[in-house]
């Protein structure tokens, strides 16, 4: 069971702002979810090892030479807001 | 109008007819039925007709593309599309252009297909209805009162209402099999890696596997084989030849061992699609492929392992939609307040539900009890079918414990969830299976057999699929959409 404040701070580090109602709403369906989950935690897995992905993942590397990249305007075409040639965001540090 | 690519391109051939007679006459029947279906997200007609004209002229000349040449088909609407827009059913993303092609899109255009426009899904592909979608509303073209499955329920539909004749989807945890065998349609899940993956807007990346969706099993497998292969843009991408898919079909499958699993008929599933399934692997005997029971013991845990992967993993990816880049924006005081605004406004219920539930499992004093534990159960999951396949050739099992549901009946999340019982182990797996029409309910619904195959062995799944194809006629069927 997950209560009120661990919705709140998990809402926090994923930005999503909730209202009183959908927090509530969260924590009935969060807490259902879990408790189904948490079946899991029965399973023994001693000695087994993760799997991360299906098939097995070796780093891939590609020579280090220059090649084009997509023009400034058209990475900028999809951006609510811009200055130039920059993605415009509210201030973060103060004057 | 023939239903197959197969026979429409060897129609184009013959010059019996053209791609651009065909485009029109699909356009058509979109604009007269797709009202009543709701497949489309994005009608792309223009660029549809001018893609006909191309290949008429190949083929007046002689020289078309391939067997894919001059096919109308429709991609979910998750594969980025240079200058289309692409919304993944997203409100965050409804107006999002892409500045490139995803891999499978431009090698579907390079085999000569013909995009008829982008198709309806769940937001962020998280779902088994399309309900989840919060752009539209998607039909079961076979009872308009239910729904097409999920979460790549805008191709399936279209497919079986013949306002595509093939398509892709994406299956995370049964996206692609599960509306292929709500909608009587063939859809493939390929091994992890066999598909790029780029230019796809990600939902959970280890679990992501772009397929094909097609009238029949041949369709299926030319497409397949069109898309299939190494893409140095996806490090996932799996370096190996890709086989001729659809020139192995027609093989038989006498002496193929087919595995059945003791977990995949369980209590609480639909017994006509326990009777249906269980009809078509006597089929398959009949064929000569010998049956032995087989067991996977992890599958009763499939569902909640995967309930905490993709969620953590979804809320990685979901991360990216800040309000900054692109997509939508609501205004803040501050940076945090913007975002919070933008993703709260931006994501709907379902896909705000995975995100808070997947930062929870990865969180500080979670990790281990959820997402570690949940990376071994999935080795477990990983082992039972290479133990099977130590013995067997494919299994063979239902795609879903049930048939289409109606719009609104799942309003429970973890009913929605155990939809996918039966499909979330071979994403979790990374092995191919498909989904072929295998009969219907009284009813009229209709219902999917599943073929699992070991890694990189989609051509026996394919011509196992297509044996048993060949030896019934669910596939023929057409819904009645007018």
């Amino acid at each position: 069971m997950i209560s009120r404040d661990d919705v709140l701070r998990v809402a926090r580090l994923a930005r999503l702002a909730l209202t009183d109602a959908e927090v509530e709403t969260m924590r009935e369906q969060l807490s259902a979810i879990l408790s189904h989950i948490d079946a899991l935690k029965a399973v023994d897995t001693a000695g087994v090892e993760p799997t991360s992905h299906a098939v097995p993942q070796f780093n891939v590397m590609r020579e280090d030479e220059p090649r084009p990249c997509f023009p400034v305007e058209e990475m900028l075409a999809n951006a609510p807001d811009r200055a130039g040639d920059f993605f415009r965001v509210p201030r973060i540090i103060e004057e | 109008m023939p239903a197959t690519i197969h026979e429409l391109t060897a129609a184009y051939g013959r010059g019996d007819t053209t791609p651009s007679r065909v485009t029109e006459e699909f356009l058509a029947r979109i604009a007269k039925l797709d009202d009543k279906i709701g497949a489309y997200l994005t009608v792309t007609a223009d660029q549809a007709r001018a893609a006909a004209r191309a290949s008429d002229e190949r083929y007046r000349q002689g020289r078309p593309l391939g067997p894919l040449d001059g096919a109308p088909i429709t991609l979910k609407d998750v594969f980025c599309t240079k200058g289309v827009r692409t919304t993944c059913g997203s409100k965050i993303l409804e107006s999002f252009v892409p500045p490139y092609d995803a891999t499978v899109t431009e090698r579907l255009a390079k085999a000569g297909c013909v995009m008829l426009g982008k198709s309806n899904m769940d937001e962020f592909a998280m779902g088994s209805s399309t309900e989840h979608s919060a752009l539209k509303v998607t039909r079961n073209p076979w009872d308009l009162a239910r729904v097409p499955g999920g979460s790549s329920g805008g191709p399936a539909a279209a497919v079986a209402a013949g306002l595509a004749a093939g398509g892709l989807g994406t299956d995370t945890g049964g996206s692609i099999r599960q509306p292929a065998a709500f909608c009587g349609v063939v859809g493939l899940k390929p091994t992890y890696g066999r598909v790029s993956r780029y230019g796809l807007v990600a939902f959970a990346s280890s679990l992501d596997h772009p397929g094909p969706f097609g009238a029949d099993v041949t369709d299926t497998a030319l497409l397949l084989g069109a898309i299939a292969g190494h893409d140095p843009m996806d490090a996932t991408s799996i370096d190996a030849p890709v086989p001729d898919y659809a020139g192995a079909l027609e093989r038989d499958v006498r002496g193929l061992r087919l595995g059945v699993p003791n977990e995949y008929f369980i209590d609480g599933m639909d017994p006509e699609v326990e009777a249906a399934v269980r009809a078509a692997i006597d089929v398959l005997k009949g064929l000569g492929a010998t049956l032995e029971r087989v067991s996977l013991p992890a599958t009763p845990h499939a569902l909640a392992t995967y309930y905490v992967i993709a969620p953590a993993e979804a809320s990685s990816n979901l991360a990216r939609y800040d309000g900054v880049k692109y997509g939508l924006r609501v205004p803040g005081h501050d940076l945090i307040e913007m975002e919070s605004r933008t993703r709260a406004a931006g994501f709907g219920a379902e896909v705000r539900r995975r995100i808070m539930l997947g930062t929870y499992v990865l969180s500080a004093g979670y990790y281990d009890a959820y997402y570690g534990q949940a990376q071994k159960v999935r080795s477990l999951v990983r082992r039972d079918f290479d133990a099977a396949f130590g013995r067997v050739d494919l299994i063979v099992a239902p795609t879903t414990p049930n048939v289409p549901f109606k719009h609104g009946e799942k309003a429970d999340p973890i009913a929605m969830y155990l939809n996918d019982v039966f499909t979330i182990p071979a994403d979790m797996a990374g092995v191919p299976a498909v989904s072929v029409p295998c009969g219907f309910t009284r009813g009229g619904l209709p219902i999917g057999l599943q073929l699992i195959g070991r890694a990189l062995d989609e051509a026996t799944v394919l011509r196992a699929a297509r044996a048993y194809e060949r030896a019934t006629d669910w596939h023929t069927r057409r819904p009645n959409v007018g």
